[in-house]
């Protein structure tokens, strides 16, 4: 089984990706940040991340650009999920090392056809 | 909505559309007619048909028809055969053709058809000769958006993955817009695929994907013999995922949905 790491700071966000996620046979493990996620990584990384832009002590793009560094950093497919809807910001976050990019809000049919292009399913 | 009104309107939208309604038609019908009564200042979907009943030829006719055509769709529908469209189908098609291909996506909808091909062309390495696309719909609603090229963010994230979403289209305030440049590269036009139509020539490709389906059976019949005449000497003709080869029609080799006629893919076999 595939895992994914939800990392969000919305308690609601992080219910809604963990339902439509283990429709799709992942296994969720769930961080509040980036500091959060990046201790995760560390400790195994993920298969994928499915990653919130905005959130307390660590952003979701300084998670991105620390992962990418770490051993076995580059391994993870990482999609961004986020409500920050402009072409500048996302590029911003495909050159970090984003994958795939879901903007919020999002639904279920979206979160499969992203994975799918990311490798995922 | 009344069993009476139900079955007048479903009369109706075949006959003008050769949509045949099928399954929960009256859900169905009140969401799309829901919004045509907000429009009207109508009270109720019954007092939309109650208007139609009274001037069957009537604007309102029409745009209830229309509204029943519009399918949900997505850019790149069914992956697999789009993938193969521009670097198999139109790369084969233009060694014969290296003035230009014509190309007609018919049905068009909302117009995601006829971009995804645009951008695949766009995106074709080497680049294909120059391709004329023409994509046409029963619905002027439909057409109209198509031709404007704006999307939702929900309607981009339906199938385009983001990178051709930066590289393809302009953000608008909270929307997104087909570049200038690929929007140059569709012509649109109103075409009813049930009223008979000629060709003045050929198209070397024809997408009619998922339309004539959900056609009552005569109709379909008559559509299809007219888009397999409008299919130009070894050109193609593509249908949705699972609908059948048409009369005279088989498969192309390594082209999901795609078919050719049978006499002239039995000669390149041969040779």
């Amino acid at each position: 089984m595939k895992t994914c790491l939800v990392v969000d700071d919305s308690r609601v966000v992080r219910k809604v990706a963990r339902r439509i996620l283990e429709s799709l046979d992942f296994e969720i493990i769930e961080a509040v940040d980036g500091a959060d996620a990046l201790t995760v990584c560390r400790g195994a990384m993920p298969d994928a991340v499915l990653l919130d832009w905005h959130m307390p002590m660590m952003d979701g793009l300084e998670f991105l650009k620390r992962l990418r560094q770490e051993p076995g950093g580059d391994e993870p497919a990482v999609v961004f999920c986020s409500a920050e809807n402009k072409a500048a910001r996302i590029r911003e976050a495909l050159d970090a090392g984003a994958d795939e990019y879901i903007m919020k809000p999002f639904d279920g049919e979206i979160v499969v056809a992203k994975f799918g292009e990311a490798g995922l399913l | 909505m009344n069993g009476p009104d139900l079955d007048f309107l479903c009369a109706l939208v075949r006959a003008r559309s050769g949509l045949m309604l099928t399954g929960e038609r009256g859900f169905f019908v009140e969401t799309r007619l829901a919004p045509i009564a907000r429009r009207e200042g109508l009270a109720s979907v019954s007092e939309v048909i109650e208007q139609v009943k009274q001037q069957p030829s009537g604007a309102l006719a029409r745009a209830v028809v229309e509204a029943m055509t519009v399918q949900e769709t997505s850019f790149f529908r069914d992956r697999p055969a789009f993938g193969a469209l521009a670097e198999v189908v139109l790369r084969a098609l233009a060694a014969d053709r290296p003035e230009g291909l014509r190309v007609w996506s018919a049905g068009c909808g909302q117009g995601q058809e006829a971009y995804s091909l645009a951008m695949a062309i766009d995106e074709a390495a080497p680049p294909l000769p120059p391709v004329e696309i023409l994509a046409s719909d029963i619905s002027t609603a439909a057409l109209e958006k198509a031709q404007s090229g704006v999307y939702t963010h929900f309607e981009v994230q339906r199938g385009l993955p983001i990178r051709r979403l930066l590289r393809h289209f302009d953000e608008l305030e909270d929307a997104w817009r087909v570049s200038a440049a690929l929007r140059q590269r569709v012509r649109w036009m109103r075409l009813n695929l049930i009223d008979p139509f000629q060709v003045d020539r050929g198209y070397d490709l024809i997408l009619c994907r998922n339309v004539v389906s959900s056609f009552a059976p005569d109709a379909r019949a008559a559509t299809l013999e007219r888009l397999e005449k409008a299919v130009a000497p070894g050109g193609r003709l593509m249908l949705g995922a699972g609908e059948p080869a048409p009369e005279g029609f088989e498969p192309v080799a390594g082209a999901p949905c795609v078919f050719g006629r049978r006499s002239e893919i039995t000669l390149v076999n041969a040779a």
